[in-house]
């Protein structure tokens, strides 16, 4: 028997979570002496209310698609990825050699090229987690863990002793070559006469990431490897007698996981910094977990919460300026989201359940 | 490498156990009751902020201590809440916990304080003073066990004696008591517990509580003995370090008093080398830093003995009708 229609499961129950979730942030700022209508304003009128802030918005949003999709994909197979952050830096690493040590002619193939080792980086990170519990019986959200710590210190040698140029103090990679600079968001939008600022980090990647997501839906919802992810995911045992390989589903989907959350790399390092910075993923491996909880691991709705991620991001970052608010402000809805959405959802959909069925019994 | 130097890097394995091994005592219960939890890095953290803050502004370290245990206690309870009473998701919940306490330390610390995320500094009766053990002084003198008693195991705050007596007594509790043999079960096979006649959700919330006392030692012993005063992002990954210890020790407090150990000297080595040259091979100090996850690694993929978890680990009790 279905307990309540299918559109408030997708939609009312995320959000009621999401209302709760802002009420409770709203009561922080309101605790700490500020205004919250008026941080709300602020926020707004960063992050949208110019093509500069949506420049920002959607700067942010494209790394929070690529990480949601990346959860998203692993959620979809009963896996819970939460490695994103790993996965990106070795992403980034792929970036950084692909755009460092080949001579690309001109952006397109830069970007094809730094866009497969990325997806490559990252999968490969992915792959070793997703081995040990397919083969191993490990646990991959320990395992996934220990991997971002190793990435990190990788990261950390390999900038260093490596990549860093000589005489330079930065733990940070040379600037890469000219011809691997991608064009601005305002250089797409011009094409079709949109006029948009300049001044931006957002890039082509945020079509890679529309793409991306397209990809994904096709991927789960049309394609036979999809189908298996997704039977997998319902019922191991189930899809075990269907004759679906545990050992190939598990790789498969923490694979293109992984591969998903390495892209997020291109926007950052590639478009943004054009160099390989010590922390270049700056935490949206993790925010890729609320993405795809708040999304509930569909593509689309992975593409709405990423940009109300964009949103809060940027938003952040101008309250910070403009008021005393610290931008920790928004670590604190981001911990909210994930505790209402994802861990205390039953919180939320048992009162929801209960309602419904109390219309129904009154109903014909 | 001389006896002096041995002596100081062994003093600092101690002093950087010790959170470790009060953290990784911690997951022990609530992951033997059949509670994962990731979440030991968010309590640490909250901890670490209450206590200095309570300790700076009333200038009593013991009120700190109080604070700090009732901030990790106050999230081990939204834990309790969302995995044991809403059967939700253990480990979401954990992150949930993480960016909680790594966004509000920051935030209220910069509001109450205004230093960019940080207390101010505490000094005298606001930290935990280092006690000096009977005849310290006078034994001092004597070679070998001399410096051993003195500067070993004499002169460490009290937090560092609990967390080390918490092992033995965690031993006991889980292996020579009712309660003990009542937690390992819920954690192992929670149905048996239940037909019993005893409350699955009454074990795994003490347990969850017991791990939030104890990650509230860990917070406060960062922020008011091993430094002085909070910082943000002070525990710095010390959360996860302790819940890899915990599958290192294979969820046993003598074994885990084994790979806090191990990990607190790797982290003193890192901390006093830059790299260490083994003639051969020189390692980066990068390396010794990640030793701790690799071989954890190891460990979990059963290459080197094999780490079984708790068999109900994860897994919500629905109670039959």
């Amino acid at each position: 028997m279905e307990r309540m229609p299918g559109w408030a499961d997708v939609v009312l129950v995320p959000l009621i979570s999401l209302i709760i979730a802002f009420a409770i942030s709203g009561a922080v700022i309101w605790a700490i002496g500020e205004s919250p209508v008026e941080a709300l304003t602020v926020m707004i009128e960063g992050s949208v209310g110019s093509t500069y802030g949506w420049g920002y918005t959607l700067y942010y949003a494209t790394n929070f698609i690529f990480t949601g999709l990346a959860v998203s994909v692993a959620f979809h197979a009963g896996l819970f990825n939460i490695g994103g952050e790993g996965q990106a830096t070795l992403g980034g690493l792929g970036v950084a050699l692909a755009s460092l040590f080949v001579p690309w002619p001109h952006w397109s193939l830069a970007l094809l090229g730094a866009a497969t080792a990325a997806a490559l980086f990252g999968a490969a990170w992915a792959a070793m987690p997703a081995w040990l519990q397919a083969r191993r019986g490990s646990h991959i959200v320990i395992t996934t863990i220990m991997f971002n710590f190793i990435a990190a210190s990788l990261l950390n040698y390999l900038l260093v002793n490596v990549l860093r140029p000589p005489g330079s103090m930065d733990p940070a990679s040379a600037r890469f070559p000219e011809t691997t600079n991608l064009p601005g968001l305002d250089a797409v939008l011009g094409l079709v006469g949109i006029p948009f600022s300049d001044a931006t980090p957002a890039n082509v990647s945020l079509l890679i990431a529309l793409a991306a997501c397209a990809l994904v839906w096709a991927l789960i919802w049309r394609t036979r490897l999809g189908y298996q992810i997704r039977a997998f995911g319902k019922s191991e045992r189930a899809a075990v007698y269907a004759g679906i390989s545990p050992v190939r589903i598990t790789m498969w989907a923490m694979v293109i996981s992984g591969a998903l959350a390495g892209l997020m790399a291109v926007n950052t390092v590639q478009g943004e910094a054009n160099r390989l910075l010590l922390n270049s993923v700056e935490g949206a491996g993790f925010i890729g977990i609320a993405v795809a909880l708040m999304g509930r691991s569909h593509p689309f709705g992975v593409l709405l919460a990423a940009i109300l991620f964009g949103f809060l991001y940027q938003g952040g970052a101008e309250l910070a300026l403009w008021t005393s608010i610290p931008r920790e402000l928004i670590v604190v809805i981001q911990a909210l989201v994930i505790l209402f959405t994802g861990a205390l959802d039953n919180m939320v959909r048992q009162p929801v359940e209960q309602a419904f069925l109390l219309l129904r019994r009154k109903g014909p | 490498m001389d006896f002096g130097t041995l002596i100081q890097i062994l003093d600092s394995t101690i002093r950087l156990a010790t959170p470790l091994l009060l953290a990784c005592m911690a997951g022990l219960y609530s992951e033997r009751a059949g509670i994962f939890d990731i979440g030991l890095e968010g309590k640490m953290l909250a901890a670490a902020f209450l206590s200095a803050a309570t300790a700076f502004v009333t200038g009593n370290v013991w009120l700190g201590l109080v604070a700090g245990i009732a901030a990790s206690l106050a999230l081990s309870a939204i834990h309790g809440l969302a995995s044991i009473t809403f059967r939700g998701n253990q480990l979401i919940s954990g992150v949930a916990i993480n960016f909680l306490a790594s966004g509000l330390t920051v935030l209220l610390a910069q509001n109450w304080f205004g230093l960019g995320g940080r207390t101010p500094s505490l000094e005298g009766d606001a930290r935990f003073a280092e006690i000096r053990l009977p005849f310290a002084d006078a034994l001092s003198g004597v070679p070998v066990l001399g410096p051993v008693y003195a500067d070993l195991i004499s002169g460490h705050s009290v937090l560092v004696y609990v967390a080390f007596l918490v092992v033995p007594a965690s031993a006991w509790l889980l292996y020579r008591t009712r309660f003990g043999l009542r937690l390992r079960a819920v954690g192992e096979n929670p149905a048996a517990v239940d037909t019993a006649g005893v409350s699955v959700r009454g074990i795994r919330y003490a347990a969850v509580m017991i791990c939030g006392v104890l990650c509230g030692l860990a917070g406060t012993y960062l922020a008011t003995a091993l430094a002085a005063g909070f910082g943000r992002e002070m525990t710095a990954g010390k959360g996860y370090i302790a819940l890899a210890a915990l599958i290192f020790a294979k969820w046993r407090p003598w074994y885990a008093l084994g790979a806090c150990l191990l990990f607190g000297l790797l982290e003193a080595l890192a901390i006093r080398y830059q790299s260490i040259d083994l003639g051969v091979v020189a390692l980066p100090v990068q390396f010794m830093q990640a030793l701790p996850y690799v071989l954890t690694v190891v460990i979990l993929a059963g290459f080197v003995g094999k780490a079984i978890p708790p068999r109900a680990g994860g897994e919500p009790y629905v109670k039959e009708r």
